[in-house]
């Protein structure tokens, strides 16, 4: 392959970026949570960058616990959404705001 | 009226980032890659590496930008297939097909469910709050160029990669070996979850 890791990792970045505006511009919840998934898959995708370039195994691993806890993250977090839902009746993230003060 | 020329500049304040970042880049950057002298044909692995790419660059932008969330997961959906098409390139082949099958088979259906379970699908609900688009291009000018200059511009050893090999075996060892305890700490980690979804999910029962 002659596509250098300066792509991949500038690939991660914008991958990256977008997940972070996603997160702080948009107020529905499950917005925020699949941009919080994309900004996981952009550190995954530098992780086997990284690997591919050091020729080991390590960022592999570090990005199979990632995919792990982003599916717990998911069930849990989506779990919560629809306990939301149920009891407030909306998603919109500054309506729900009792823990606040 | 006013909602639509604002997404216009939008998308032209996006459009100029863009183009200024390409042309940035084959200006300055790129010449340093190609042997000097002659134009290098591209080669088909390279073409569908840019074909994943932007597919997954158009996805992440429906993601972040779509007003449907519907739209937004068939963004999440195409970034997710195109990232893991690059995991291919990268000689992860154990990886991509775990992206197969753990995000898109199961996180992604999720998060479908409860779009469809919290049913204020088409509602459109233009948030004017206080962290609003105006915060997202704050932190997108904050962060946007310094992780590109960062990607682009620090010259990262280049070795020449060895030849794509299977990599399931070699993962099993560094699991059994180097990352046993974070391992085994994962699947506390997915036990936890199993159980922590089941009672946050369920209907309470009236003790009787």
């Amino acid at each position: 392959m002659t596509i250098s890791a300066n792509w991949y990792l500038l690939l991660a970045a914008v991958l990256f970026c977008f997940g972070l505006v996603g997160v702080v511009s948009r107020r529905n919840i499950l917005v925020v949570f699949m941009c919080v998934e994309l900004m996981l898959n952009a550190a995954n995708l530098t992780f086997l960058t990284f690997a591919r370039q050091q020729g080991t195994m390590n960022g592999h691993a570090i990005a199979f616990f990632v995919i792990a806890v982003a599916a717990a993250e998911a069930a849990v977090g989506l779990a919560i959404v629809i306990a939301v839902f149920r009891t407030r009746g909306t998603l919109w993230m500054d309506e729900v705001s009792t823990l606040k003060n | 009226m006013n909602r639509t020329f604002s997404k216009l500049a939008l998308w032209a304040f996006l459009a100029l980032l863009v183009a200024l970042f390409l042309g940035y880049f084959i200006t300055r950057v790129l010449p340093d890659y190609l042997p000097a002298g002659r134009a290098v044909p591209p080669r088909l692995g390279d073409l569908v590496f840019y074909a994943c790419a932007a597919a997954t660059v158009a996805g992440a932008a429906g993601v972040a930008f779509s007003r449907n969330i519907v739209w937004s997961c068939i963004g999440l959906l195409i970034a997710l297939l195109g990232t893991a098409a690059l995991y291919v390139f990268l000689s992860a082949d154990f990886l991509a097909v775990a992206q197969l099958l753990v995000y898109i088979g199961g996180v992604l259906v999720l998060i479908l469910f409860a779009v469809m379970l919290t049913n204020r699908i088409g509602e459109v609900n233009v948030s004017n709050q206080s962290l609003g688009l105006g915060g997202g291009l704050a932190v997108f000018a904050a962060v946007a160029p310094l992780l590109m200059l960062v990607a682009v511009l620090v010259p990262w050893p280049v070795r020449p990669p060895g030849p794509m090999a299977p990599t399931t075996a070699r993962i099993g060892d560094e699991f059994l070996s180097t990352w046993l305890l974070p391992f085994e700490v994962a699947s506390v980690v997915l036990l936890a979850t199993l159980v922590g979804a089941v009672v946050m999910a369920r209907k309470e029962l009236k003790a009787d």
